[in-house]
């Protein structure tokens, strides 16, 4: 048996954080308690679940950001009106996630902080530019996700904080957008490659911007940014998106595991981009 | 220990646990209400299904802390409601149950679904139960089951309106 919290604000979560330095902060508990039940059943548990600033999808009015609560449930991305004009590849992540049951109780600020290369709402992060909100006694700071995350399994959160948001810069000027994910099975699958992509276009359909992102194919999200800006300025044809393909599979770099083998994961990641570019040609 | 207070198929319910212990074992072991099971233990076979607040959540991965305020309904509640006992009558007619372990858990996410959706195609039965897993392998009978049960649902409406 263990000490349990569960207070209704962020400032007596940061108190009791402070008083039970070795607690573990939970929300959805998806991940945290199948671990638990090896590993750490004495552990005091502080639960994020009732904090109310944490919940809820919103418009930032000063910088025009979407403001995503880190206990917010993976199910509320899916029906959210907001993310559905400004960001519809991290519902199809949601959609993608789990199971329905499981995107009932798990929560973006989970999957973050669980940062498994193989998470299903990290590569739409990544490609849409998202920063991380963080809260602590001394105040608050922001990251990009990409500083967040530093490893498998390991951020950059210090001890005393707390995720509080992730924002989302608009990204509704990109027509092309895409989530993708390859596992054994349709439904509760861990990815064995993911790809999430950004894309727009100039008049004369050539690559104006593009920001793409790789799941399960290296330690965390890789997101080839050399590979987007040399896809600038180029008219999207056959040569291009073949070299594009080649380029993609350089530029990650997969394990072998229980899932799938390190080569058959670099082809695919790969064919994700051509199947994307593929798409985007036949407009 | 601590009490917790919510509400269990529809009664209010007070007890002394431990927050931190898992709600299956409150279920079963605590309240020997054995309705759900515990295939996995690690959220994966959903034959631990309940619903919180009507929505479709597991009890493997949920302390009792959580359920404070709340309201639960296990399979042994779901024939209260008009639709949870449309959906058990659909199960036991279509020949839903083989071996009957994952039953508890369809029947509690065919409810989750049904109380959201009560005209699902049947790509949308197939999605709702997508994390049910029937190691019988005998899906077709259960997603003809939901389907009857809307079908049923529906004409019961129509006769109303």
């Amino acid at each position: 048996m263990s000490a349990w919290f569960s207070p209704d604000s962020i400032d007596d979560a940061l108190a009791l954080i402070e008083r039970h330095p070795d607690a573990r902060l939970i929300a959805g508990g998806t991940d945290l308690l199948v671990r638990r039940r090896s590993e750490m059943s004495d552990i005091p548990l502080i639960s994020l679940e009732r904090v109310a600033a944490l919940q809820g999808i919103e418009e930032v009015r000063e910088d025009g950001m979407l403001a995503i609560g880190a206990a917010t449930r993976i199910a509320e991305l899916a029906v959210s009106p907001l993310l559905a004009a400004n960001a519809p590849l991290l519902q199809r992540a949601a959609l993608s996630f789990g199971a329905p049951a499981i995107r009932n109780m798990a929560s973006v600020g989970g999957n973050l902080c669980t940062a498994s290369p193989a998470g299903d709402c990290l590569p739409p992060l990544h490609a849409l530019g998202a920063q991380v909100e963080l809260i602590a006694r001394a105040g608050r700071r922001r990251l990009p996700i990409s500083d967040f995350i530093v490893g498998p399994g390991r951020t950059s959160l210090a001890p005393g904080e707390i995720v509080t948001r992730v924002l989302l810069p608009s990204r509704d000027r990109f027509a092309w957008q895409a989530y993708e994910k390859i596992g054994r099975r349709q439904s509760l699958a861990i990815s064995v490659v993911s790809f999430a992509a950004l894309l727009r276009l100039d008049d004369e359909q050539r690559i104006a911007e593009a920001h793409l992102a790789w799941g399960s194919v290296g330690p965390t999200v890789v997101t080839a940014p050399e590979l987007a800006n040399w896809l600038l300025g180029k008219p999207l044809d056959q040569s291009l998106i073949d070299v594009a393909a080649e380029r993609a599979r350089a530029a990650v770099c997969p394990i072998d595991d229980l899932r799938a083998g390190a080569d058959y994961r670099r082809a695919l990641a790969g064919n994700l981009l051509r199947r994307f570019l593929r798409r985007v040609q036949h407009g | 220990m601590s009490e917790i207070v919510f509400e269990l198929n529809g009664e209010q319910t007070k007890l002394a646990v431990s927050p931190t212990r898992r709600v299956i074992d409150v279920l079963r072991e605590d309240l020997k209400l054995t309705g759900s099971k515990e295939g996995c233990g690690t959220g994966e076979c959903g034959a631990c299904s309940v619903l919180v607040d009507g929505q479709l959540r597991l009890a493997c991965l949920m302390v009792a802390g959580q359920l404070d305020g709340h309201r639960l309904t296990t399979v042994e509640g779901l024939g209260e409601s008009p639709l949870g006992a449309k959906v058990q009558t659909a199960f036991a007619q279509a020949g839903a149950v083989q071996c009957g372990y994952c039953t508890p858990g369809m029947e509690i996410a065919a409810v989750d679904l049904l109380s959201r959706q009560p005209d699902p195609s049947r790509d949308e039965v197939r999605a709702a139960l997508s994390g049910n897993l029937c190691r019988c392998t005998g899906y077709v009978k259960i997603i003809d089951a939901v389907c009857q049960a809307a079908d049923v649902l529906n004409a019961s409406e129509d006769a109303q309106s």
